[in-house]
């Protein structure tokens, strides 16, 4: 198995507040991992380190092999992150935004189609202007962009926040997939019953520590 | 970093043609305002005279809205978070947003001057049209990096509307001075002559080359948390 992630006595600090306190965590490829744990544990701080987006003040840490106190540009380059925004353009379409994102990383015309077939985007949903999309709909096209940007890590900070039913169901269905075709996911949630039924193995934060709390 | 700018500015000139914000807005605005001061200074002689900086303080006054639109575009769905945490060249993204924007802004100076021309009386001479052309083209390159880079100093900031025009206008007065000056001498204002407009547009081109090496290497570390 590949580890895609690593973390050893990491310590890691946001403004004047510790998010992580000596944390430990190894995730291998294909997994995908629940971070579980009340408001302000440091669930999205983790991500945010995950992404590279935020110093590694102590410990040791490598995510896809780049460590992430010296290296956090190529960190950035070959994971995504997924917040509470979907980071779409609302006056462009579809594929106009699938094919921009995946354009900032040279991909191809190919590459472009792939991912949105992936995504089940490829068909009606192809010219459809962002702006009118569901909130379902858009979730799947900001992975889709994900897939283009060839993200081989994904970050998701409560990715079932605001979609109904189906479009919750649509998504686990689609992150399965994802994980089947060789990506990595990494997903903080409040949804336990939901997230958890997803997860491969669920990890819990709290006061700046990582727990292992089972497997989903 | 010029794939990226490429990338950026066609993806910026896309959005403007599909929500026509600056033709259906911006443009009505700036004429409203040359309009306005048509009104407010009444003779025709002083409206003459002082067209030069009339259009280019209604450009000054439409650069605010087009850059925060511009902002506006990147920040809705959080698509700037989404550049940043994705790793793309900033400097790119500088020089891309600053490219669709001085194209905006060419566009609506076109018109700008047009209406001069009709309203204010000014006079296009064929002796000054290299200096004229020159300077709108400095000038308006100037005005694009810089509203660029402050547009994104502010963008991530609460009440950014109204901290940008604060944070922006002081910076931009040499790009007026000189521009209006070297309009001035294009346009033979107040008996102005061609040659009285070079030094000026001299200072516009040193503003430029400041603001392109300057916003290129300082836009990553702004918009940076």
């Amino acid at each position: 198995m590949e580890t895609v992630v690593q973390l050893s006595n990491a310590v890691a600090v946001l403004g004047q507040f510790p998010v992580l306190a000596g944390a430990n965590l190894t995730v291998q490829r294909g997994e995908i991992v629940l971070l579980q744990g009340p408001n302000g544990a440091g669930k999205t701080s983790l991500l945010r380190l995950f992404a590279g987006l935020l110093p590694l003040a102590r410990g040791e840490g490598t995510v896809l092999g780049c460590d992430l106190r010296t290296n956090r540009e190529s960190v950035r380059k070959r994971v995504g992150l997924l917040g509470h925004a979907n980071g779409l353009y609302n006056d462009l379409n579809v594929t106009e935004n699938v094919r921009f994102w995946g354009a900032t990383v040279g991909a191809s015309a190919a590459e472009v189609d792939a991912a949105m077939q992936r995504m089940g985007l490829a068909q009606r949903l192809a010219k459809v202007p962002v702006s009118r999309l569901s909130a379902g709909q858009k979730r799947r096209t900001a992975l889709a962009c994900l897939v283009a940007r060839r993200a081989e890590l994904w970050l998701l900070d409560e990715p079932h926040a605001g979609l109904d039913a189906a479009g919750r169901d649509e998504l686990d269905a689609t992150l399965r997939e994802a994980t089947s075709a060789g990506a990595t996911i990494i997903v903080a949630s409040h949804e336990l019953e939901r997230a958890g039924a997803l997860a491969t193995r669920l990890v819990e934060v709290v006061g700046g520590q990582i727990r292992e709390s089972g497997a989903g | 970093m010029f794939r990226i700018a490429r990338l950026v500015a066609a993806k910026d000139l896309r959005i403007e043609l599909r929500s026509r914000v600056v033709t259906n807005q911006v443009l009505p605005f700036a004429v409203i305002v040359m309009v306005m001061f048509a009104f407010a200074l009444n003779t025709d002689e002083i409206v003459t005279r002082v067209a030069p900086g009339l259009v280019w303080l209604a450009t000054l006054f439409s650069l605010l809205t087009l850059v925060q639109r511009s902002f506006a575009i990147e920040t809705s769905d959080g698509a700037m978070d989404a550049m940043r945490s994705a790793g793309v060249d900033p400097a790119g993204l500088f020089l891309g947003k600053a490219c669709a924007l001085a194209a905006q802004l060419a566009v609506l100076e076109v018109v700008l001057l047009a209406l001069a021309v009709v309203l204010y009386s000014a006079k296009l001479h064929p002796g000054g049209v290299v200096l004229l052309v020159t300077t709108f083209l400095t000038a308006t390159t100037g005005l694009a990096l810089v509203g660029t880079l402050y547009g994104g100093l502010a963008a991530g900031v609460r009440g950014r509307e109204t901290l940008l025009p604060l944070l922006l206008l002081p910076v931009v007065a040499p790009v007026l001075i000189g521009a209006t000056r070297a309009t001035e001498a294009a346009l033979g204002t107040g008996g102005a002559v061609v040659a009285d407009g070079w030094p000026w547009l001299g200072l516009l081109g040193v503003f430029v080359a400041l603001f392109s090496v300057g916003g290129t290497l300082a836009f990553g570390p702004l918009i940076e948390e």
